[in-house]
């Protein structure tokens, strides 16, 4: 797999979408592909957060593991969208358990990578939490309405 | 992209709408806990009545009351008169308890449709939530029925959890079908549950349709609309393409005795499905 | 004799007007005291019209005087309309009984009544004509208003003693009968002259005209009536700036003005019981003691109640302001949309009968106000 093609699969990706050229090249440096298969975990809760994922294809399920209950799915994330924003703040901890439901092809960024390279390029930094903040912000509007519980018994 | 000054036009009731007519129910189905379907044959010299998609009828249950329910069958098969109830109040909890041979009154059919007409040639999107499916059902039929008329046709349903799923069964057939998207999500998921968690509105941002031309119908709880409308909105389609149901208090359904009011409109004779952008600024506007 | 023509009756020849629609089988219905009010009843003849009394009326006001003189119709309205008898406060839909199972519901099949109603005044004529077009303008005419809007026979008065509370003339209703009556009388008192001064409406009113001793009325007969009406419209303290109101209304619906009316508002709901214009109505199904048999009837109902806007899990409407703003915008704004002409007639019965006193044409003062000082909720 050569960098062009990475380039070019992130530059299309919704989330990396207008990112500049030279930030792009930047990104581009830490990212590898992966693929997960059904029922494998992307990642366990309370694990070291290094790494975000673009999704590409397929469905991951996020998820709680309820004592006596088993695993809960809070919200699931397809192609086109990004899984993970623990590596972005301290303590770097994953919060949330997240496992393939189907075939899962994405791209996975190295995120002690990334952090490094954005505490040197700041405008690198602010293009990066841009988008994050949209992503947390739509997450947590959606799961507002989520909670209103609309289809319930009133 | 068609537009039309006026709500799409009512379908007259030819019988008194004052009276109720007897009507037998020949099925009960039992969907989820507090949901079930009616499955009713008019009894020998009533008469079966042609309705339009998005209509309702007033349902009586004798010496308890009256509600109005849309009519959830298929226009194309009038004789069987389908209603898909959620027992919430003392008429509909009576409802519940009826078994097959029972008689119910039916008044109606009332209101404004679907405008399933105009979406010709278009992308039809319809979106539900909760027991909307129910309302959304006989436009769904409609346009599979008639399925070469129009563009791409998507279903987007979003439930509580999979168990208060309504139509299950045919969803999963709609979904069997190769010229029809169809993308269910749920608020909350159980143990087994493999599909989509979240909120219709984010498999609205990720349907495929053209937004410029295509027509949505949307039919749920008051917020869901707002929201579901919205991200049609972002994505570039017109609030003259979307068409709601709205829901009100109903006492006649024929626009004189005040209670469906919303705004200008009666509910019952101006709506239930009216054009979104007629009414948008109402929808903002609280207690209306 | 025809519809155009004016006429004299001569105050003592008034009984055998009302004796001849009483002859065509009208049941005369009009102004009576009762309780210290002047209601609307059925009524015998000329005696039992309020005879020498006037209505004091004002904000949350009412109160009954004696004149010193014995006009027939010198007041105003009192809490009671027409829309009593066109628009009954309770009126069997149908009946049902149970049958093998099933049930059969049939119609009322009584025969509606014919009325006479004497002494109509030209904001409750208004009012008719507006409710006219809710009742038998739309896609759906109510057999129970048509038959009975039909058969009633329409005396009108013309208002020589307007109430505190009146503001016709600001709403184009009156005080003088327009069109819409089969006869219209202007009562003309003044010292040993007790006359009253008739415009025939209709064939109907003309053949009833013609039955009563009458004599042809001359210019002076006409001018005195003009005088009384002019004198009228003088005398109206309240008035109602129509102009551009309903688009007002309809930017108004987050002004602050609603939670400061929601401090004085009772939602008792009496504006909408003695408003001519007010048709809100419920259902109510009432089984017999056996279960065998119900009836549906209609019954008068309010936007002010809180279950009015009941729908599973709650009413639309709660707080009291978005009550009275659902109240008042209805009658002053939306009303244009349903019905092509506002839903107020200036009868002021709301500002009277409103036990805090609250006025319609202050309220509608206060948003426009509102409106121009560009006010935020």
């Amino acid at each position: 797999m050569t960098i062009h093609s990475f380039e070019k699969i992130l530059g299309e990706h919704p989330f990396f979408r207008d990112l500049p050229g030279p930030h792009l090249d930047t990104v581009v440096g830490c990212v590898s592909n992966v693929v997960f298969q059904p029922g494998e975990f992307v990642f366990r809760e309370g694990s070291a957060a290094d790494r975000f994922y673009v999704v590409r294809e397929g469905r991951v399920a996020v998820e709680v593991f309820v004592p006596n209950k088993g695993p809960v799915t809070i919200e699931t994330i397809e192609g086109g969208e990004v899984l993970g924003w623990s590596w972005l703040f301290p303590p770097y901890r994953t919060r949330f358990d997240a496992r393939a439901l189907n075939s899962v092809r994405a791209l996975a960024l190295d995120g002690a990578c990334l952090r490094t390279k954005c505490e040197q390029d700041p405008g690198l930094g602010y293009e990066l939490l841009k988008r994050f903040a949209g992503v947390v912000i739509s997450r947590l509007e959606a799961t507002r309405v989520q909670l209103l519980d609309l289809y319930g018994n009133d | 992209m068609a537009t039309t000054d006026a709500a799409p036009p009512a379908v007259v009731s030819a019988s008194d709408p004052m009276r109720p007519e007897p009507f037998v129910v020949r099925h009960v189905t039992r969907e989820t806990g507090d949901t079930f379907t009616l499955t009713l044959a008019p009894v020998s010299g009533s008469k079966f009545r042609p309705f339009a998609p998005g209509q309702f009828n007033m349902l009586y249950v004798f010496g308890v009351g009256e509600v109005p329910i849309s009519i959830s069958g298929d226009p194309a098969r009038p004789e069987l008169l389908v209603h898909t109830i959620r027992a919430v109040g003392a008429t509909t909890r009576a409802m519940q308890k009826l078994e097959k041979g029972d008689w119910v009154g039916v008044r109606g059919p009332f209101g404004t449709a679907w405008p399933v007409d105009q979406a010709h040639g278009h992308d039809v999107i319809l979106i539900s939530g909760g027991i909307g499916l129910a309302p959304i059902r006989p436009a769904i039929y409609h346009v599979l029925l008639h399925r070469a008329l129009y563009g791409r046709v998507v279903i987007l349903y979003g439930a509580r959890t999979p168990r208060d799923m309504l139509y299950p069964k045919e969803l999963r057939e709609w979904r069997s079908r190769f010229d029809v998207v169809v993308d269910v999500t749920v608020d909350r998921a159980t143990m087994e549950w493999q599909g989509a968690v979240g909120v219709v509105t984010k498999m609205v941002q990720r349907s495929p349709f053209d937004p410029s031309s295509a027509m949505a119908f949307i039919c749920g709880p008051e917020v869901m609309i707002r929201y579901a409308a919205q991200a049609l909105e972002q994505r570039g389609t017109s609030p003259s393409g979307i068409f709601v149901s709205m829901e009100r208090n109903m006492k006649c359904a024929v626009g004189v005795c005040g209670h469906c009011q919303f705004g200008p409109w009666f509910v019952c004779k101006d709506g239930p499905v009216f054009r979104y952008d007629k009414i948008q600024r109402f929808f903002g506007l609280r207690e209306v | 004799m025809k519809p155009g023509d004016t006429l004299v009756v001569e105050a003592r020849d008034l009984d055998a007007l009302l004796g001849a629609l009483r002859e065509r089988g009208h049941a005369l219905v009009g102004p009576t005291v009762r309780d210290g009010a002047i209601v609307i009843a059925e009524i015998g003849g000329a005696a039992d019209l309020p005879v020498g009394w006037v209505d004091q009326q004002d904000g949350g006001r009412y109160r009954l005087e004696r004149r010193n003189d014995a006009a027939f119709f010198g007041y105003a309205v009192g809490p009671h309309a027409w829309k009593r008898y066109l628009h009954p406060p309770s009126l069997v839909r149908w009946r049902a009984r149970r049958d093998d199972g099933g049930f059969v519901a049939e119609p009322d099949t009584a025969p509606p009544p014919r009325y006479a109603f004497v002494g109509v005044r030209p904001c409750d004529l208004a009012a008719i004509l507006v409710q006219d077009r809710v009742f038998l303008g739309g896609p759906f005419v109510d057999p129970a208003y048509r038959s009975r809007r039909e058969s009633a026979f329409v005396l009108a008065v013309s208002c020589g003693s307007p109430a505190g509370t009146c503001f016709c003339s600001s709403m184009g209703t009156g005080p003088k009968a327009g069109s819409g009556f089969d006869l219209a009388l202007t009562e003309v008192i003044d010292g040993e002259r007790h006359e009253l001064v008739v415009e025939v409406g209709t064939e109907r009113g003309a053949e009833v005209a013609a039955a009563a001793p009458h004599r042809p009325a001359e210019a002076a007969d006409l001018y005195a009536a003009r005088t009384v009406l002019a004198a009228a419209e003088g005398v109206m303290n309240h008035a109602l700036d129509t102009e551009g109101l309903k688009e007002i209304l309809y930017r108004r619906y987050e002004d602050p003005r609603w939670d400061e009316v929601a401090k004085r508002c009772l939602a008792c709901a009496n504006c909408t019981m003695v408003c001519p214009t007010c048709f809100c109505a419920t259902v109510e199904d009432a089984t017999d003691l056996g279960g065998a048999g119900t009836e549906r009837r209609r019954v008068w109902d309010s936007c002010f109640s809180q279950e009015f806007s009941y729908i599973h899990g709650g009413s639309v409407r709660t707080s009291g302001g978005a009550r009275y703003r659902q109240w008042i915008t209805h009658k002053l704004a939306t009303w244009h949309d349903q019905f092509g002409v506002s839903g107020c007639v200036g009868c002021g019965r709301c500002i009277t009968w409103c036990p805090v006193g609250i006025d319609i044409t202050a309220e509608a003062r206060a948003l426009r106000q509102g409106e121009a000082q560009g006010s935020r909720p």
